[in-house]
């Protein structure tokens, strides 16, 4: 029959299954598929923290949301188009994120009386979730893989693993996606262990592929015509991935070679790894027996002369903290990346947050001060860790880097740039055999001189103990009090370094929408819908949160309310009214482990209008 | 090169330990052992970096003339592993207590005992908390009367040597604070070894554990008391130099030359490069009355080291990698070009 062929601006799409059902990966290749194709995209994965949760239950539910489109995509898309629900329980699970035009493709061999149970849902799941207006796709996934692959020789088990290609071929079926990119990734992935593989998963997923072509229930295909995108050479980059790179790419312009001692901790491992990866590049990384040795190594690292990085999650800061108030009293450069999560304590450690920004920032004993800087995308995580090092190495101070588990595992297409557009990184180093005092400071900057071991005539001792401008052990009370001054005013200096903050929409008014960090995108497209409603409103994004950009106070000046917008309970929030108590703020706030929802942005704009 | 003397390795601080504490005579003796070693290796005084946690003990780096590392409590040999990784050209020394090295600080001991960094660890093992004014450490005799522990501790201390060797280590050496010859020539041995040097020191704190080694350390009995093992040699030992170590079935045995039909040849040779743990562990493990305790180096065998692996391995994927800078590294995997 023939299919209706709508061309269509964007689609979120929501792969769903068990935890083992390889929905991360269908997701994963469905994106990148489309990267390639050139559309927009935005990913968000979701999923639980086992490897293997109970088969068939809800809390085992593994979701890949990705958002496709031809114009500008900021977000991974609040609601979807399409629900791909690999058993009862992802249906269960997600049928509260169907749009009301939404198409829901089941496998219905799951959907047996075991199965139903499992997710608790009884003999009518369709009406019993109320989605009985939406257009449902009912396929035998798992019987037709099986039949696909009847002649394969392979086992069962190895079969039903193939299933993620039977969807991912229907998939793309509806949304006109080329397969080419699959049958290659296919082709790298088992080339060479599992050379007998590549042709039964090709087969899936072009039975896949041609039976969404021939049965009825489809009603409708979707064009996503390429984006017009800004010319250049692009590629699909997770925040964790971009983040890695930028701390790589901070390592070349500063001639420094890397070190990153960190301990493995979810969702920030995947920094670890990629830099585990690229030995080609210098980099050193030492896998620590406990969060505190991968400070501790990486103080030892940055005493010793190398960009030192430490990589971690919230739970794995707290055990940083001490450390952390050492790299301050040193005056060493660090970088702390805090891939935040749910918390407090392991909290919810796959699900995503902005709760550690107090901690980031008060989180130590003593007058502890250091830059506080976040990412605002995936892709910026590379631009965000390139200059987080940078401020670290020019100011000698630590620098956290607040990102996200939205941000580390999501995705998105980004514009390859080249090396030769990025700053040299240049480093107060001391001079071998002149006269050395290690906290004497740069006047303008408060910057104090980096002496590394190996340097002829600089001998000197750093540690924990307060020290006075020649390095020499003081507990004198005014030497004290102005020490604590000098390092507080060091750091806040650094905002004569960074860009000034910038507004999108009404540059004055009644109300002007802040955030920070990984909730950028949502607010950008929240602030984008109020102005189609009709709402002028200013939206003002911060990426460095101590110092405060320059400009900040003139800007929040021009508004009558600043509407600050976070994944916490109020932590930036209470920052600004300490900072700048003269204005009128009010606060939108979300705790559930999950990003915004555009439209609840769009909700509390209205409220504060 | 010129030829350094101990005068070039004492900085100008004021030495703040108590009169008479032992901690002096590790100092004394590093200062004077880090001569011969930058002479025996061509080391460079700007080469040394002398890193410490917390702890009376940990006061040693303001105390040489060399780049120093004061850090925080247990952390030391954490921040020694990353200095010697970063650079495995840098001669690291670490100064550390048993409270700090063994308590708070074990567990980053054991691993860089396990990892083989080659950072040379000196252990001031004088069983209390000094500068928290007594407290029982984790080498406090089972028993031993503190402030925290006013009816005795209820359980067993560490024997640094024995966690060493458990973990695999490739060099435990022991002294006393008062031997400083002895302790010097360890602490050459240890730089010249490649790998992660323990050397443990019995130290005394004359104001919170006076004489806490003293049933070995006194003048009057030590030559009974205690065994200086050296690599080839016999273990012999006593005033008289009449006592030795036999091997007595699974275990070890003090034996009269001259009675029993014993004879020299029946004495064990101390063989510190053995590969075989196990008499190494029982020369750390023995214990006064039944046995002499241990100096001296124990074992010193080889092992490739960590800081040199990770060196080496970053060099090996270099040489072979298609991705020799940044560049590189972005236009890498799967790219599309928009036209």
């Amino acid at each position: 029959m023939q299919h209706k062929v709508i061309d269509a601006k964007d689609v979120v799409i929501r792969f769903a299954g068990d935890s083992g059902d390889g929905m991360q990966l269908t997701g994963s290749l469905f994106a990148d598929m489309s990267a390639i194709f050139g559309n927009e995209l935005s990913t968000f994965p979701d999923y639980p923290a086992e490897i293997r949760a109970p088969h068939g239950t809800v809390s085992g539910v593994s979701g890949f949301q990705v958002h496709i489109g031809s114009d500008h995509i900021t977000t991974p898309g609040d609601f979807c188009d399409m629900l791909v629900a690999m058993n009862p329980a992802a249906l269960k699970a997600n049928a509260k994120w169907l749009k009301r035009t939404a198409m829901v493709l089941i496998d219905s061999d799951t959907f047996d009386e075991d199965g139903l149970k499992r997710a608790g849902l009884h003999n009518d799941p369709i009406t019993e979730l109320h989605i009985e207006d939406r257009t449902i796709i009912i396929a035998p996934i798992t019987s037709l893989t099986e039949e696909s692959l009847k002649d394969s020789g392979l086992d069962r088990k190895t079969v039903n693993k193939c299933k993620n290609m039977f969807t991912l071929g229907m998939a793309c079926f509806i949304y006109n996606r080329p397969m080419e990119y699959i049958f290659q990734y296919l082709e790298r992935k088992f080339g060479k262990k599992k050379p007998e593989l590549i042709e039964p998963n090709k087969k899936v997923l072009k039975d896949g592929f041609n039976y969404a072509a021939n049965i009825q229930a489809i009603p409708n295909t979707y064009n996503i015509e390429p984006a017009h995108q800004p010319k250049g050479l692009y590629r699909n980059i997770t925040g964790n991935q971009a983040t890695a790179w930028g701390l790589l790419a901070a390592s070349e312009k500063s001639g420094l070679p890397l070190f990153c001692g960190s301990y493995p901790i979810t969702p920030a491992t995947g920094i670890l790894e990629e830099l585990a990866i690229h030995k080609s590049l210098g980099a050193k990384t030492l896998q620590a027996e406990d969060e505190i040795a991968g400070i501790c190594t990486a103080i030892g690292a940055a005493f010793a002369g190398s960009l030192a990085v430490t990589t971690t999650s919230g739970p794995g800061l707290s055990l940083k903290s001490e450390a952390l108030g050492l790299a301050v009293m040193t005056e060493l450069p660090l970088v702390i990346v805090d891939v935040q999560r749910a918390g407090p304590s392991t909290g919810i450690p796959t699900k995503t947050e902005q709760t550690d920004l107090n901690q980031a920032l008060y989180g130590r004993n003593g007058e502890c001060p250091m830059v506080v800087m976040a990412a605002k995308s995936p892709a910026g995580c590379f631009d965000s860790a390139f200059n987080a090092a940078k401020i670290a190495l020019e100011h000698m101070t630590p620098v956290i880097l607040l990102t996200e588990g939205f941000l580390g595992n999501g995705s998105e297409a980004w514009r390859i740039p080249s090396m030769k557009d990025y700053p040299k990184i240049v480093p107060p180093f001391a001079h071998p055999n002149k006269e050395y005092k290690p906290f004497e400071r740069d006047p303008e900057t408060l910057v104090r001189k980096w002496a590394v071991p190996g340097m002829a005539g600089c001998e000197h001792r750093v540690g924990g103990l307060e020290k006075n401008h020649e390095g020499v052990l003081s507990s004198d009370p005014v030497n004290h009090a102005l020490m604590v001054q000098e390092r507080e005013m060091k750091v806040r200096k650094v905002a004569d370094y960074i860009p000034e903050l910038e507004v999108h929409g009404a540059e004055s008014g009644k109300l002007l929408v802040v955030g920070w960090g990984g909730t950028y995108g949502h607010l950008l497209s929240a602030v984008q819908d109020a102005h189609e409603l009709g709402m002028e409103v200013g939206f003002a994004h911060f990426d460095y949160i101590k110092p405060l950009p320059r400009n900040t106070e003139e800007i929040f000046s021009h508004y009558d309310k600043i509407l600050v917008c976070e994944l916490n309970s109020g932590h930036f929030v209470n920052y600004l009214r300490a900072e700048m108590p003269q204005f009128n703020y009010a606060q939108y706030n979300k705790v559930q482990g999950q990003p915004f929802l555009v439209q609840e942005i769009v909700s509390a704009i209205k409220q504060n209008l | 090169m010129p030829r350094y003397t101990f005068k070039e390795f004492k900085s100008d601080q004021e030495v703040r330990w108590c009169p008479g504490c032992g901690d002096h005579g590790v100092l004394a003796a590093l200062q004077r052992a880090l001569p011969d070693v930058t002479e025996a290796l061509g080391y460079s005084k700007e080469r040394y970096v002398v890193v410490s946690g917390i702890g009376c003990s940990s006061r040693l780096p303001y105390y040489m003339n060399t780049y120093g590392f004061h850090s925080i409590h247990g952390r030391a040999t954490a921040i020694s592993t990353g200095i010697k990784v970063a650079n495995p050209e840098l001669a690291v020394w670490q100064a550390c207590g048993d409270g700090d090295a063994l308590a708070i600080g074990g567990n980053h001991f054991i691993h860089a005992v396990r990892r083989n960094v080659d950072i040379n660890i000196i252990l001031f093992n004088n069983q209390i908390y000094g500068l928290t004014k007594g407290q029982y450490s984790p080498t406090s005799r089972f028993g031993a009367i503190t402030k925290t522990s006013p009816y005795g501790t209820v359980e067993h201390p560490f024997n640094p040597g024995s966690l060493v060797l458990g973990a695999k280590g490739t060099f435990f050496a022991r002294t006393l604070d008062s031997e400083l010859k002895l302790t010097s020539e360890i602490m050459l041995s240890a730089a010249k070894h490649d790998g992660c040097s323990v050397m443990e020191v019995l130290t005394n704190c004359v104001i919170f554990n006076d004489g806490a080694h003293k049933l070995i350390a006194d003048r009057e009995f030590r030559a009974d008391r205690t065994i200086v093992l050296r690599h080839g040699e016999k273990m012999i030992f006593g005033k008289n130099r009449d006592k030795g170590i036999m091997l007595d079935g699974m275990g070890l045995r003090v034996v009269t030359i001259g009675q029993d039909g014993i004879t020299e040849d029946d004495i064990l040779v101390h063989d510190a490069h053995s590969e075989n743990v196990g008499i190494h562990m029982m020369l750390a493990d023995m214990k006064y009355p039944d046995f002499p305790v241990a100096l001296g180096v124990i074992r010193d065998v080889k092992d490739v080291t960590y800081d040199d692996g990770v060196r080496d391995q970053v060099a090996e994927v270099k040489a072979k990698s298609k991705i020799q800078c940044v560049d590189d590294l972005l236009r890498s995997g799967s790219t599309w070009e928009v036209k």
